[in-house]
């Protein structure tokens, strides 16, 4: 039932665009049916998902197709129904949002193309999760990949939006390039596109390295982890704001299920694997949100927190890839569960923050933080939801990403080892890396909460900014219910994760091994409504307090300077400058500074920005060099049809000759 | 039955006892000075006096201003409850603890610097800035530190960890717990903004930490600051005393008077070196908490190579 | 006996991060000064029967790293007028992070060599590695002569730590060797900052690349 559910929730998804086409451009019915194809899809999908877990329903669809090798197979177990979730969640209140945020009478040029495109977006990713063999999977990723090109160039009359849009479309075909590799591989070695598990020594270590090495990178760059991230932060950056949320909400995590999946169908793997994903996940988390701290603009800030979280989730798969190696169950559980559930965490939140962002834009017509200021009282609910996700993103109880980073900070001092266990010590320095993460995290969204709502508005757009509506609004509320829910009731989540655990280790569950008993998640429920019963008493006393001592309202106190103007609050490069330092080494600002201060300084400005240092200093040369390389091939395009024949003789001849 | 009393023990000295800590601290920086100084419980005087005034609000502020010094206060009454003072358990005990306590405290700061920027001061984000800035630092020396404890004792209890068998390792891994205590005494200087890294005492804004961050508030809402602060020292300061005097396995009873003592005699160590000691300057923060940081970590490499 | 050696070579290394660490050039002068005393005393450790050439030799180590040479070295500066911070060429943070990653390499790499099992289990070998690397990092990242000749004695420090393997095998021969090649480097640098300063007013030696014409 459950995957028949599934299948025609996706058609329903890559229809709800198509209706659109066909009303005038400035008439909103085509929107409204296209959310409302999009509402019966999720509800669809998810009940399906909803059977699967109750109990445990699932009968693998089988038809036969006509392509060499493939075969239209799919199937849903614990893992694919982990990633699933959030494609439909995320992807109906998106549309919903769409409403309000990107309304066809507001945008008559592109809206309609958007919802096309959002639709077969959805199911595309909808194949990748269920696909059960490797050309299905490629088109369902190929689906994805080319709606999703459209998605970021929505706006595509801006130079920005095309050149973010054309550095997209190389990272992900050089990914597809790698994943062709990797199915090939597979077959070569399994003898057929089908994915299932090889026996144990099914298959050579050497070519087992060579497909995990190409799945790594082929995934990687859709995933944005550090080194191949670069198309990741600019994309996020242009497209619509309920598009960035889909994206980093799901889209990259369909990177991150290829490497779960991927590593599922491998056998044993050596300890190397494990500590190169682990080792990778500390760079992409710390890199990740050093290079975030330095943003001005608020998407583009969002984006770089991506690639810490998948830092993060990475962290989660290299513990449980360890464990495999080492034999340890525990380690296997905890990574796992930690990770899986950073990837539904980090969906929830991050949404939550990429569409308040996009309130924000909504409101204010600007990215730029350093002209925001003071929206909390203009916006108060929009203000409201992105504090929690701030929060929630933070890893701070008690909200969903703690659980997350508690089930993967026990699994990294798991490494440590106890008696009787094989330690693997190296790794528990993670630990002090996941604490870097956190606490670079949260002096991060300090900064954007401060400077965006907080204080008082540094311009005119942040004064005539105005509060979103019901739509809007109400998608951040779903979005903000979850990660309370998440947060104070881990224990509801569990099963969810153990059966993804099964699908990744068949042989575990026999063991008994149970999140629920190397976790103590009902101690997160317990201390996580004491503090907020406390928060309420304290707050209700303090309130009382002032009550009876008088409150009594006046500007605020200046160090004795008695006319403060907006201009001289903190803004938010000040507030990075001490950490953009500390990791000057590898972000590499670019500061212009007034020199020379005379008795009477004269009018003098400051400009810092860090652009992406891996696409500057790395990418971008290496493919000017290419490119200087290849002119010279320009000698043989003569214009000359005499030449070209030539050219084709000679080729001939050479044919010949050769053998 | 014990267990019960212990825990009423615990919650009410976690309570009663952090103020006191600073008047030791002032006391002790008096001696030195050749000063009477305030009296030990001037800190107590000044609570009371604070909770029975009126109060100024910035027009500028939101509600995250007063939720700032609420939540900074309710975390660290939470956390205060989690690490074990003399009994070999705190109320509040289970695997994994240490990394909520430090969450906790984590989310209380969040807050406190929210509250900062509400304000909309150039100071007080200043003052914001630098606190976010440094505990970046500190908090990996603070895992760091858990790393050794938790290799040592086979949990990740902070009961077990600072238990009993702490004097046992003493003898055979002193060289990492020396680190760590090192490391983690810092910690202890940095997060409760003593000298070298912060002085609450200095006449000007611009050199100051966590007092800048908290200008402009005051009557109780400050009354819970300051509140607050004292119980993170005591937090802290629970924590160092632990490591050099671990509960002997003895009588209970006599171990609750020798955790005071010992907690106090870390409050007036705090006074010398403040009494001794000048201000960093504030770019030779970061070199001296990465120091803390290398600290730790190499007390986990000696037990782990 | 072992414990307390284990926890005199942990302070060596930890001398290494205060070098590196501290601003102030007679910070450094002082931490040197404290690793070479450390370092007198350790064929106490590492002998089994003491005599008096080993007495000799320690009161002689001693007082040459730990009270001649910072006293020729302060009086060097006070005479050539040096400033008192060191402007490094790498930040502290980062010449403190590039320590750490080379002792983390020396511990790896000590478990390598080919050692005898006594000696291999030693901290020795790694501690003996890091401070030939600290050595190393100061004399790279330092732009005062001052600092260089500090990070040259570093460097000795982190061989005569090495030396003591040795010293059941070659008792004498290290040590004097040791003791000379320093007493030459401090002598060559000594000349070297007085005639720096001589030429260009300052002791940077940024200003050595003008003679390369």
């Amino acid at each position: 039932m459950t995957e028949r559910l599934v299948l025609l929730a996706l058609i329903i998804a890559a229809m709800s665009g198509v209706p659109g086409l066909l009303f005038h451009r400035n008439s909103t019915a085509g929107q409204w049916i296209a959310v409302l194809l999009s509402v019966a899809s999720s509800s669809l999908g998810i009940t399906g998902l909803g059977l699967f877990w109750a109990l445990g329903d699932s009968q693998p669809i089988t038809l036969p197709w006509r392509l060499p090798g493939a075969e239209f197979s799919v199937a849903v177990d614990g893992l694919s129904a982990i990633f699933l979730l959030p494609v439909f969640l995320i992807s109906v209140l998106g549309n919903i949002y769409g409403l309000g945020y990107w309304n066809q009478t507001k945008h008559p040029q592109n809206g309609r193309k958007l919802r096309l495109f959002y639709g077969l977006l959805t199911a595309g990713m909808a194949v990748v999760v269920i696909a059960r063999n490797g050309i299905l999977f490629l088109f369902g990723w190929e689906i994805m990949a080319l709606s999703a090109f459209f998605l970021i160039t929505t706006e595509d009359d801006k130079k920005e939006v095309r050149n973010a849009g054309w550095i997209y479309l190389v990272a992900t075909h050089t990914a597809t390039l790698c994943l062709f590799a990797v199915f090939a591989l597979l077959r070569a070695a399994s003898g057929s596109f089908a994915l299932v598990p090889f026996e144990n020594h099914g298959i050579e270590p050497a070519m087992a390295t060579t497909i995990f090495m190409l799945g790594l990178v082929g995934f990687g760059i859709k995933a944005g982890i550090m080194p191949l991230h670069v198309w990741l932060p600019s994309a996020h950056t242009v497209a619509p704001s309920h598009v960035s949320a889909v994206m980093s909400g799901v889209i990259i995590k369909m990177g991150i299920y290829g490497q779960f999946r991927l590593t599922s169908l491998l056998p044993t793997p050596p300890l190397e694997w494990g500590a190169i994903v682990l080792g990778l996940g500390a760079v992409s988390g710390v890199l990740g949100v050093a290079f975030a701290i330095a943003q001005h603009d608020l998407k583009r800030l969002l984006a770089y927190h991506s690639i810490e979280n998948i830092g993060i989730i990475l962290l989660g798969l290299g513990l449980a890839l360890i464990g495999r190696s080492l034999g340890r169950a525990d380690l296997i559980v905890l990574g796992l569960s930690g990770g899986l559930l950073h990837v539904l965490n980090h969906a929830l939140f991050k949404s939550l923050l990429f569409l308040s962002a996009g309130s924000v834009i909504h409101g204010a017509h600007t990215r730029e933080i350093d002209e925001l200021g003071g929206l909390a009282k203009v916006m108060p609910w929009t203000a409201m939801c992105f504090l929690v996700g701030a929060v929630a993103i933070c890893g701070l109880p008690p909200l969903n990403g703690f659980v997350s980073e508690f089930l993967i900070y026990l699994g990294l001092f798991g490494t440590l080892g106890q008696e009787g266990q094989v330690p693997f010590a190296g790794a528990a320095f993670a630990a002090a890396a996941l604490a870097l993460i956190g606490a670079l995290a949260a002096a991060c969204f300090v900064k954007v909460y401060g400077a965006v709502f907080l204080g008082v508005a540094r311009s005119q757009h942040a004064q005539q900014s105005h509060e979103s509506g019901p739509t809007m609004i109400g998608a951040l509320s779903v979005l903000v219910a979850c990660c309370f829910l998440i947060g104070l009731a881990p224990l509801l989540i569990v099963p969810i994760l153990e059966m993804g655990i099964a699908a990744w280790a068949p042989d575990l569950n026999e063991k008994g091994h149970r999140i629920a008993a190397l976790a103590p998640l009902n101690w997160i429920t317990v201390m996580g409504l004491l503090l907020i019963a406390t928060l309420l008493l304290v707050g209700m006393w303090l309130r009382a307090r002032l009550r009876k001592g008088g409150v009594a309202a006046t500007v605020t106190w200046g160090c004795g300077y008695m006319a403060p103007t907006p201009r001289i609050q903190y803004t938010s490069s000040s507030f990075a400058q001490m950490l953009v330092g500390l990791f000057g080494w590898a972000l590499r600002p670019r500061m212009r500074q007034p020199t020379h201060m005379t008795l009477f300084p004269r009018r003098a400005d400051f400009h810092s920005e860090v652009a992406d240092t891996v696409l500057d200093k790395a990418i971008l040369p290496t493919f000017r060099f290419g490119a200087w390389l290849f002119s010279w091939f320009r000698v043989f395009q003569q214009g000359n049809i005499q030449t070209y024949l030539l050219y084709i003789f000679v080729a001939l001849i050479a044919l010949l000759l050769w053998r | 039955m014990t267990t019960v009393i212990h825990h009423t023990i615990h919650v009410l000295l976690a309570l009663s006892l952090p103020p006191l800590l600073l008047g030791v601290i002032a006391k002790t920086k008096a001696q030195f000075a050749g000063r009477v100084g305030p009296p030990v419980l001037q800190p107590y005087y000044d609570l009371v006096k604070l909770f029975q005034k009126g109060s100024v609000y910035s027009t500028t502020t939101t509600w995250v201003f007063r939720a700032g010094p609420v939540v900074g206060l309710v975390t660290a009454a939470l956390a205060v409850l989690m690490i074990p003072l003399a009994n070999s358990s705190a109320p509040v005990s289970f695997t994994g603890d240490p990394i909520l306590f430090a969450y906790l405290l984590g989310l209380g700061r969040f807050f406190t610097a929210s509250a900062a920027l509400d304000t909309g001061s150039p100071f007080e984000g200043m003052g914001a800035a630098r606190e976010v800035t440094f505990t970046c630092l500190a908090e990996p020396a603070f895992f760091l530190g858990l790393l050794v404890l938790a290799k040592l004792s086979g949990t990740l209890q902070m009961g077990t960890m600072l238990g009993a068998a702490v004097a046992h390792h003493w003898s055979s891994a002193g060289a990492s717990l020396a680190l760590v205590l090192v490391s983690w005494f810092i910690v202890l200087l940095v997060e409760n903004s003593r000298i070298p890294f912060d002085d609450p005492n200095t006449h000007l804004e611009l050199t100051m930490i966590h007092e800048v961050m908290v200008l402009d508030h005051s009557g109780p809402a400050f009354g819970m600051i300051l509140y607050g602060a004292s119980l993170k020292l005591f937090i802290f300061g629970a924590l160092i005393a632990r490591l050099i005097f671990p509960p002997t396995n003895g009588d209970p009873w006599l171990d609750w008077p020798i955790f005071v003592l010992s907690t106090l005699a870390v409050a007036v160590m705090i006074g010398v070196i403040e009494s001794t000691m000048a201000r960093l300057r504030m770019t030779h923060v970061p070199v001296l908490l990465v120091t803390a940081c290398l600290f730790s970590a190499f007390g986990i490499i000696l037990l782990v190579r | 006996m072992v414990q307390i050696f284990d926890v005199l070579i942990i302070l060596v290394v930890a001398l290494n991060f205060v070098a590196l660490g501290v601003s102030r050039i007679r910070g450094v002068i002082n931490a040197v000064a404290l690793q070479g005393v450390l370092l007198g005393t350790f064929p106490l450790f590492v002998h089994s029967q003491i005599g008096r050439r080993v007495i000799l030799l320690i009161v002689v180590t001693i007082v040459l790293k730990g009270r001649v040479i910072p006293v020729f070295l302060v009086q060097a500066m006070r005479e050539a007028n040096i400033r008192h911070q060191v402007k490094p060429v790498v930040s502290f943070v980062s010449s403190l992070l590039l320590g750490a990653v080379g002792t983390g390499l020396a511990m790896m790499f000590s478990h390598t060599l080919p050692l005898t099992k006594e000696h291999s289990d030693m901290l020795l070998v790694p501690a003996s590695l890091s401070t030939v690397w600290t050595g190393f990092l100061m004399l790279t990242s330092r732009r005062e002569a001052i600092m260089q000749v500090l990070g040259f004695l570093l460097l000795e420090n982190g061989i005569l730590l090495f030396g003591l393997l040795l010293l059941e095998a070659m008792p004498f021969l290290v040590e004097a060797g040791v003791l000379l090649d320093l007493f030459t480097g401090v002598f060559v640098m000594g000349i070297i900052i007085h005639h720096i300063n001589r030429e260009f007013d300052s002791i940077s030696t940024e200003h050595l690349s003008k003679l390369k014409e």
